[in-house]
């Protein structure tokens, strides 16, 4: 009688067991389908850019190349067309970089004194004063843009490198401010008290004592410009042209180039180098990565 | 006497030591507001004063340059005639519905999938959210070539027999919908980030004193973690909502707008107008609705926020 009975429960513990190896093998085939939906994209790119024009054009978006050649990638680099300058992309590439390392510095430094005087000193107006700020965030830039081209004009900034580098900093003072007010925050108000009955000053306290204890906040908000400004589009397009234009304007007119056939293997090329930096940036660097795109979005 | 003398002078230095530090404070205090102050004046000129002047603009007749000569509402009334802009705000609104429900619901299905003790979840999730890292232009350049029909999915399943027609970047009818698909390959791994914190902020042992009492899967999530996962619900609809108000450079990349104008937005409308067809005014006018919309929907959040923070604070 009680075999009976064990045999039961033996029999419904093996079939639960089989369920939920059911349930898990499901599970992983969703998460599986996700992945591809997800990858897709860039493989089908890195295979096309592997291809010769020839195999763009009679083989599958998904075939392998049966002849891979990296020419396309040394195309996109240095002779590919964009606009009616057959130059490659090396030398924007050059240009941008030149434009996002002090914009993303200047930024960040900025940012970091707004956020330590905002948060450390309870001076009159300091919340008026972050409301200001905050909203400055969220300027849909179409309002703001023919403004801005009139201004850089008056001066002398047209058409030029330096024109984007204010242009990125004075936008980007409400994000780095906004980061760093929130992480400051944090920071207990026992230890700047201790340093001013020590005799610390502004300056003393926020270099030897809050800066210090702020590298990751610094990570984050260096990788959250960096990103932000490499991949530009409106204010480069806006603000820049011919050989000044940053790295996405001068991929989107490479791309839509129009003169005979389409070189959709550099194209695509072209797009991978495009991506590169900031795609190296966060497998490098991606807990800070995904830490600034969250302050950047949740917290305003 | 001397006690009197003793007591008297530590009265002394405590007083001057007051003074000395609320002379600091004050210094400090001022420093501080000297530090804020120069871009306090930089984003009062280059948000609120520019606001009002792309707002001045509006009002005028300009057409490639700036000509302070005031029309009243003229291109207001102009821009809700133009057939043009009519579809661009369908699109926004068709965009914004397929763009938040679809993003939000693979976010949380992803979350969720993501939440169960999974293998290698590490790298899943870095493949759900490097579509963050690319710029929307690249994004665009992608899609661009997956959809074309010539050379893409169109052509890949008519080879295998297949009478699925991916026609969306040649179809007017259909242009905005590959868009929308780009948008949320782009965009959906860090909804998925989002909800992913939110589930991990969930109290284990409320979850396993429900199982105790024989609550299923289904159960737990509806009526346990559901409902803590009510504030990130509302944070991603307000980004989903004000990204897709702000999308622009994927429209660019993607479809031009075309074909004809069947995949503009607002964002794009202005462009156009203010860069290519010499419709200032016109374009300002656009911007001032797209700036309107973004008010309406991001300052009640903002005042939220605000008032979280203050009774939290205290």
């Amino acid at each position: 009688m009680s075999a009976v009975i064990q045999n039961k429960q033996m029999k419904s513990r093996s079939s639960k067991k089989f369920e939920k190896k059911v349930g898990r093998f499901a599970l992983y085939f969703v998460l599986a389908i996700f992945v591809l939906f997800f990858l897709m994209p860039l493989v089908v790119m890195l295979i096309a850019s592997l291809k010769d024009l020839d195999e763009v054009r009679n083989t599958s978006i998904f075939a392998w190349s049966l002849n891979p050649t990296l020419q396309p990638w040394k195309d996109a680099w240095d002779s590919a067309c964009v606009g009616i300058d057959c130059v490659g992309l090396k030398g924007f590439y050059h240009t941008t970089l030149i434009m996002v390392i002090p914009a993303v510095l200047i930024s960040t430094l900025i940012g970091a004194f707004n956020g330590y005087a905002l948060t450390k000193f309870n001076f009159k107006g300091s919340k008026l004063v972050y409301s200001i700020i905050l909203f400055g965030s969220f300027v849909p830039y179409q309002a703001v843009v023919i403004p801005i081209a009139k201004s850089i004009g008056w001066l002398g900034l047209a058409d030029s490198l330096y024109g984007l580098v204010l242009v990125h900093v004075v936008y980007g003072i409400p994000f780095t401010t906004m980061f760093f007010r929130n992480y400051f925050i944090s920071v207990p108000q026992e230890l700047i008290k201790a340093a001013q009955v020590d005799g610390a000053g502004f300056n003393r306290i926020f270099f030897e004592i809050v800066l210090p204890l702020s590298v990751p906040m610094i990570v984050v908000t260096i990788i959250f410009q960096f990103t932000g400004i490499w991949n530009d589009f409106l204010f480069g397009v806006s603000f820049t042209s011919g050989s000044n234009t940053p790295i996405m304007v001068a991929l989107n007119n490479m791309v839509s180039t129009s003169t005979g056939e389409k070189p959709y293997n550099t194209n695509m090329a072209a797009a991978i180098l495009a991506a590169l930096p900031t795609l190296v940036v966060y497998f490098l660097a991606g807990k800070y990565f995904v830490r600034g795109l969250m302050a950047g979005a949740v917290k305003g | 006497m001397r006690e009197v003398l003793k007591a008297n002078q530590s009265v002394n230095q405590q007083a001057t030591l007051k003074r000395a530090k609320s002379k600091r404070v004050f210094s400090n205090n001022f420093f501080a507001a000297l530090t804020v102050s120069p871009s306090i004046l930089v984003l009062l000129v280059a948000v609120y004063v520019f606001i009002g002047w792309s707002v001045l603009i509006s009002f005028t007749g300009s057409q490639y340059f700036p000509v302070y000569e005031f029309v009243g509402f003229e291109q207001y009334v102009k821009l809700w005639a133009s057939e043009r802009w009519m579809v661009s705000v369908n699109n926004l609104f068709t965009f914004s519905i397929f763009f938040v429900v679809v993003t939000m619901a693979l976010g949380l299905l992803m979350a969720i999938l993501l939440d169960q003790k999974i293998r290698a979840e590490g790298a899943i999730r870095m493949i759900f959210l490097y579509p963050m890292a690319v710029s929307l232009i690249v994004t665009g350049v992608a899609w661009k070539w997956i959809l074309n029909p010539d050379t893409g999915l169109d052509r890949l399943f008519n080879s295998i027999g297949l009478n699925i027609h991916v026609d969306w970047l040649v179809n007017p009818e259909m242009s905005i919908y590959a868009v929308i698909v780009a948008a949320i390959w782009q965009t959906a791994g860090f909804v998925m980030a989002i909800f992913l914190a939110g589930l991990r902020s969930v109290d284990n042992e409320i979850i396993k004193a429900a199982r105790m009492e024989g609550a299923g899967y289904t159960r737990i999530y509806l009526e346990i973690i559901l409902p803590v996962l009510r504030p990130a619900f509302f944070t991603v609809i307000i980004i989903l909502v004000y990204q897709a108000i702000r999308s622009f450079d994927l429209v660019i990349a993607l479809t031009n707008g075309g074909p004809g104008y069947s995949s503009d937005l607002p964002t794009t409308f202005m462009y156009k107008m203010t860069f290519s067809r010499g419709e200032l005014a016109q374009g300002e006018a656009s911007a001032v609705m797209i700036l309107l919309t973004v008010i309406a929907i991001i300052v009640p959040y903002l005042y939220s926020e605000m008032r979280n923070e203050r009774r939290n604070s205290k």
